[in-house]
């Protein structure tokens, strides 16, 4: 049963012309206030997650529930669909299960709010934000179990309810809520800032409704979907054959020993539409690495990609989202079948990104990006300080961005929006560490002409016993390289103790015990290269050379030879002669060895045993194994 | 007599402003720039305004300067090569900086990443470590030290930087590392990062500081080049330079510490605003100065600007204290166009600059800019005074036809729509500096200045809401006005990073009053009479655990009377304001600064000549512009002739050598006692 909006007005608004000015003035202020949202939001947040890395996505929806500006698409349609329940003035809505909204967020540590925004008695706006909780209780501090099996472990799940229902506030709704989390003080401050932010936005809708009036504004937004809609249109009409194209790309490891998990796309253009087709995806994860895969959050994810390159002004919103069928197998790894856990979906939701690239470039290698996205590894690490006191990290990592047809791939950068490393002085100033090392990998960026951006290396001294766990990706199957590019290097971590022995751990680790003075070599992975290394200026390699970014054994790798720091001419041309021999034609992608040479190297090579090809629940799953063969 | 000469050097023109001191008369210049070497048009300048005043330079006591030096060396590459030592494991700190690329989701395709300040080449990591409580874990080793600075003397650094890990909270291993440079490479300057900067974030004060080395030896020459060339010309008062935050400082202090005049151009702009406000009357402004490319705008609430921690210069965000400017791509030169894909109106951040510069301007433009919009429109009238200079009209029209053909509307349509959209930036702008810190805008007057501002204001004051709309007296020198205008100001900085409760109350005060005594004694040291100094302390509070602080202004007599208490409590009454909620968590003491302020002026404008009320007698000629719908008659007056209690009806444009106001057709604006226009509704 849909939810029902009440109305004190039913009057339906009226289509009026709006003159192309008052439509970009529009549509202007809408974007100003999104971007007032996410200050907002930085400013009052208490979490690390929130406030420093910047782990919350805001939306502003006409009053059918359309993105009008926003990251992700809008989730407002599946959750009215859904809610059995009304929408009223005064209300303010609430909610963190995945399942509840279609999959729009995916993982319950993402906290929903949303305001319906009226003006006159009529529903004229959503505005709405979600953001990662530090800790939502569960089986594990962070609340994000990589061996979880069923969401139940995974800490609070939240169904759609108000906080505010008509005005009036729910304060045993918030008492019950907190009481589940490890972190309340956390929880409560960036739920307060995630409404706040709300409200500002709301603020601001109803200040342009009134400057322009009640239909001017719902006919400028239906007006800006409609702009959208046309310019995809075209976008699609232009860049997308009617002939199938497919691209494969892989999760690692679930955490529990199992992997590969394949993740297969295929995109054509069919009656001016594109069908993105994810047929061939594995099966859903016993563990929690699947991603409930929202549709329209694909959609978006397509269309930033196409847009992106041609008008990056252009706002983003739902305008087009008819003109993009995504189809996904039910009880795969991206539309897994209630309760599957889903807290660890962040590799997934990562590798879509190289995915949709290699799909999006396949026929057009100008635009084409190597591979980049391991995921947004994360650390946690909790326990009791010497006073007794319960403290707890969970950190995001960063990698290298791949190599790009503008350039080199930036060292140890973000690949997701608006994330920040926290400082190193802020960590020791508040949590019981000290950061040893923070640098970059030399070599671990792809070889290419345009080099991937190298991994990091951030080194943790622990100063209290507690215990870690780490969720990372990118450590078995390497980043892949482009148009002649090698595939970037693979994430590790390594613990070293205070005895001064060493131990491989995984790249997937729940509630593993460390003590004081253990120190965690956090690597990540490097991005893939893009181009030919071969073509690469040599000097490049001598200066990167002495800045420490490339070793002079990993310079063999474009062919150059430097002896004592200077480029050898001779033997480097000699050597990348010998090469460029050796290799014979490249491919538009390298993906490095395939999956059965990496498990046959695995331990010498990563120091890990390689994970098992995951065995599928014949009663389940093996219909869906089948149609994915 | 004490006259003040105020210097503001623009890219185009090097504005100047002899003001006597005593009775306010004031003359104001205008030169050419000569970029090659500044001084050289700064002392055409003195030696022509001095004339205009009947004196000789040596007769002015204050030279007072703001300067686009520092900023330019950021923007343009052409600061000092900067060695780096960091403490071992840190070398990248440049490299990775916060790890964050702009640009929303996909943003990364297309990030060009700006290489970093200070060479990794250059850039060198000793051993030594201080923990979180500034005590040594690790000694510092002394050879390794010294191998370090003769890599970096072979390798021809010209400016040194130190920035160790938890240098903030102990200083001595830095402090070790300058005492070995100074033997080692005593001819390079040095900065250390405790002393430029003693806050928490590794990146941000290692960023600060090698901003400063980087600009340090280019400010520097620069400084005592145009001091030789003023002494040169007998002047022989002091000279001090405009800083970021609107105080000003002796050129000597600059020189050690020029990241501190990053944003010294536009904070003229925003004192000379000050001081018009203080003489109208007028003690809450916004101000909206409009230049070529881009607009400055500023909050100024009961005559005091506000001021923020960090100074954005291009990519760079550094940690030093500035005027809270906000900066958008819009300005005369903002081209307008039309993307084929989505059919909207764009106008900027693309400029067409000084060169080739709107088509209007007869120099080779032909991209249709807000200058050209203005002037198809009839607000800009191309018989500039004096005629001199005619602006081609038939061109500027041509050039917005191909907009109004892009998007199917009459020529007028798409003019309007230009200017439409670039007062919506501007507007856009001042709504993050107001509405969105929790101020009222009705609350507050807006004046335009620079070259195009008082074209815009009227327009903008509408859609704020803001009246009157100001058109300040001499709106193209207002820089200058407000270098000569402000006062002595220096500050010091210590991150505290306490729970309020578990302070003792005594100890921050006694803290406070150690660095009040250290600002005391600089300004003492430039010659103010202590009785002159004043003192003020500034508390960063917020909620534990919150990332952002709000900064407390509090005169000590204050603090000492209603202790930590009563700044929690603004803090509080602040945080509702700015966020609409309170919470129950602890209080921490983030950071504490202690602020020396030099005499404050009483700087009166001189008085014009009372008229009438009938500004027939400045009447140059009947005119017409667009309202919206159709040409309207409309007058242009010459502004020179304009006298004290003048009622201007709209539609009027009103002319002067250096800029042009716009009087809306149904606003009135009154010339108040001192010159400046008020526009208000009629």
């Amino acid at each position: 049963m849909p939810a029902r909006i009440i109305q004190a007005n039913e009057a339906p608004f009226q289509t009026v012309p709006v003159d192309p000015v008052t439509l970009d003035i529009i549509e202007n202020a809408l974007r100003n206030a999104r971007i007032e949202m996410d200050a907002t939001l930085v400013r009052t947040a208490m979490s690390p997650g929130i406030r420093e890395q910047g782990d919350a996505f805001p939306l502003i929806a006409d009053h059918q529930g359309r993105m009008i500006v926003g990251q992700f698409g809008s989730y407002i349609g599946p959750f009215l669909e859904g809610f059995d329940g009304t929408v009223e003035d005064g209300d303010l809505i609430f909610l963190s299960d995945p399942y509840s909204v279609g999959g729009a967020i995916s993982h319950s540590n993402d906290w929903l709010v949303l305001l319906p925004v009226f003006k006159g008695g009529r529903l004229i706006a959503y505005t709405s934000m979600f953001g990662h909780q530090s800790d939502i209780g569960g089986m594990v501090p962070g609340s994000m179990p990589i061996h979880a099996t069923e969401i139940f472990q995974e800490g609070v799940r939240i169904p759609p309810v108000k906080i505010w229902k008509r005005g009036e506030y729910n304060e045993d709704l918030i008492k019950l809520v907190m009481h589940q989390s490890r972190t309340p003080d956390w929880c409560k401050a960036d739920l307060n800032a995630l409404i706040a932010s709300c409200r500002v936005a709301a603020h601001r809708v109803v200040e342009m409704v009134e400057r322009f009036g009640d239909d001017m504004f719902v006919s400028a937004t239906d007006m800006l979907l409609e702009r959208n809609h046309r310019a995809m249109k075209h976008l699609i009409e232009t860049s997308i054959g009617e002939e199938k194209v497919t691209f494969e790309d892989y999760i690692c490891d679930d955490g529990m020993g199992y992997g590969p998990y394949r993740i297969k796309c295929t995109m054509w253009r069919e009656n001016g539409r594109v069908v993105l087709d994810f047929a061939g995806t594995d099966p859903q994860s016993k563990a929690s690495i699947n991603m409930l895969l929202n549709e329209n959050m694909m959609r978006m994810f397509f269309g930033i990609y196409m847009i992106m390159i041609f008008d990056p002004q252009i706002l983003f919103n739902d305008g087009y989202y008819d003109l993009i069928d995504v189809r996904i197998p039910e009880g795969s790894l991206l539309k897994p079948k209630f309760p599957a856990a889903l807290s660890g979906r962040t590799h997934v939701l990562g590798r879509l990104f190289d995915i949709l690239g290699g799909l999006l470039g396949q026929k057009t290698p100008e635009f084409l990006n190597a591979a980049g996205f391991s995921s947004s590894p994360h650390l946690f690490y909790a326990g009791h300080d010497k006073a007794g006191k319960w403290f707890q990290l969970f950190q995001i990592g960063f990698g290298g961005i791949p190599g790009r047809p503008l350039g080199d791939g930036p060292d140890g950068h973000s690949l997701f929006p608006g994330f920040t490393n926290v400082p190193n002085e802020f960590l020791e100033r508040y949590f019981p560490l000290e950061i040893v090392r923070y640098e970059t990998v030399a070599d671990s960026g792809g070889a290419g002409l345009h080099r991937g951006g190298n991994g990091i290396n951030m080194v943790y001294r622990f100063l209290e016993p507690g215990v870690i766990a780490i969720h990372d990706d990118r450590w078995f199957v390497p980043p892949w390289g482009v148009n002649g590019g090698l595939p970037g290097k693979r994430a590790r971590k390594i613990l070293t103790k205070a005895d001064g022995s060493k131990i491989v751990v995984g790249n997937k680790l729940e509630d593993y015990p460390v003590e004081a003075g253990d120190e965690l070599q956090f690597i990540t992975w490097g991005g893939g290269g893009w181009g030919d290394p071969l073509d690469r200026d040599p000097a490049l390699l001598a200066k990167e050379l002495k800045q420490g970014l490339v070793t002079a054994e990993g310079a063999r790798d474009y062919g150059v030879v430097l002896v004592d720091g200077a480029v050898d001419d001779g033997a480097t041309e000699a050597l990348r002669a010998k090469l460029r021999d050796e290799r014979g034609d490249v491919g538009v992608f390298n993906f490095g060895p395939d999956i059965e040479t990496l498990r046959a190297n695995c331990l010498a090579e990563t120091g890990l045993p390689a994970p098992t090809a995951p065995q599928w629940d014949a009663a389940s799953n093996g219909v869906l194994a089948q149609a994915a063969e | 007599m004490t006259y003040r000469l105020g210097v503001d050097v623009g890219g185009t023109f090097t504005d100047l402003l002899l003001f006597n001191q005593d009775n306010g008369e004031f003359w104001r210049h205008k030169t050419p720039s000569t970029p090659h070497d500044s001084s050289e048009g700064i002392l055409n300048g003195v030696t022509a305004v001095c004339e205009k005043g009947g004196i000789a330079p040596s007769d002015v006591e204050f030279f007072l300067h703001g300067t686009t030096v520092a900023t330019n060396a950021v923007l343009e590459g052409k600061g000092a090569r900067v060695g780096l030592i960091t403490t071992d494991g840190y070398r990248q700190v440049m490299q990775i900086a916060r790890s964050f690329v702009p640009g929303g989701l996909a943003g990364w395709i297309v990030w060009p990443k700006p290489e970093p300040l200070a060479a990794l080449e250059d850039t060198f990591e000793i051993k030594g470590r201080m923990n979180a409580r500034g005590e040594e874990t690790v000694a510092i080793d002394e050879a390794q030290i010294r191998t370090a600075l003769e890599a970096l003397k072979a390798s021809g650094v010209e400016a040194l930087t130190v920035a160790l890990i938890n240098a903030y909270l102990n200083g001595a291993h830095e402090q070790r590392v300058a005492e070995l440079a100074a033997e080692i490479m005593p001819e390079v300057p040095i900065s250390l990062s405790h002393l430029v900067l003693p806050e928490m974030q590794e990146y941000e004060r290692t960023l600060t500081t090698v901003a400063n080395a980087a600009v340090r030896p280019v400010v520097g020459k620069y400084v005592r080049n145009l001091r030789d060339r003023l002494r040169g010309a007998g002047m022989a008062g002091s000279l001090s330079l405009l800083r970021s935050d609107g105080g000003l400082m002796s050129s000597e202090k600059s020189e050690e510490h020029p990241v501190s005049l990053l944003m010294s151009g536009p904070a003229g702009g925003v004192t000379g605003a000050i001081w018009v406000g203080r003489n109208a009357g007028i003690r809450n402004i916004l101000t909206l100065d409009v230049g070529g490319t881009s607009t400055d705008v500023a909050l100024i609430e009961d005559l005091e600007a506000r001021r923020q921690r960090t100074t954005e210069v291009g990519h760079l965000s550094v940690r030093a204290s500035a005027l809270d400017v906000k900066t958008v791509g819009a300005g005369g030169g903002s081209i307008a166009y039309v993307p084929e894909l989505t059919k909207a109106l764009r106008v900027g951040p693309q400029s067409a600059g000084a060169v080739p510069g709107p088509v209007a301007y007869g120099k080779g433009g032909t991209l249709p800019t807000v200058t050209d919009a203005n002037v198809v429109l009839g607000y800009l009238p191309e018989n500039l005074l004096g005629g001199t200079f005619k602006l081609d009209r038939e061109g500027a029209k041509k050039s917005v036809q191909t907009i109004a053909d892009a998007l199917g509307i009459g020529l007028m349509e798409a003019a309007r729509g230009i200017i439409d959209i670039v007062n919506e930036n501007m507007f856009g702008a001042l709504r993050m500096i107001s509405v969105q810190q929790g101020y009222d805008p009705r609350d507050f007057a807006v004046m335009g200045f620079g070259g195009a501002g008082p074209l815009h204001v009227n327009a903008v004051a509408r859609l704020m809401g803001s009246w009157p709309a100001v058109s300040p007296v001499s709106p193209g020198v207002l820089c200058a006005l407000g270098d000569a205008t402000t006062r002595m100001r220096t500050e010091t900085a210590r991150s505290f990073s306490q729970r309020v409760a578990d302070t003792s109350e005594a100890d921050v005060l006694a803290l406070l009053e150690e660095m009040a005594q250290q600002t005391r004694a600089e300004l003492a040291a430039e010659g103010i009479a202590e009785a002159d100094i004043t003192s003020q302390f500034e508390l960063d509070v917020r909620y534990e655990g919150q990332a952002f602080e709000v900064p407390l202004s509090i005169d000590p007599d204050t603090l000492r009377a209603d202790g930590l208490k009563g700044v929690t409590a603004r803090f509080d009454a602040e945080h509702l304001r700015l966020f609409t909620f309170n919470m129950d968590s602890a209080h921490e003491l983030v950071n504490l600064r202690a602020v020396a302020m030099g005499p404050a002026l009483e700087l009166p404008s001189p008085p014009l000549e009372q008229g009438d009320g009938d500004p027939i007698r400045a009447k140059l000629r009947d005119h017409e512009l667009w309202s919206g719908s159709a040409m309207e008659p409309a007058v242009i007056y010459d502004r020179a002739k304009l006298r004290a209690g003048d009622v201007i009806p709209g539609p009027a444009v009103v002319t002067e050598m250096d800029s042009t106001t716009l009087i809306e057709a149904d606003c009135v604006g009154t010339v108040d006692h001192a010159g400046n226009i008020l526009i208000n509704l009629a």
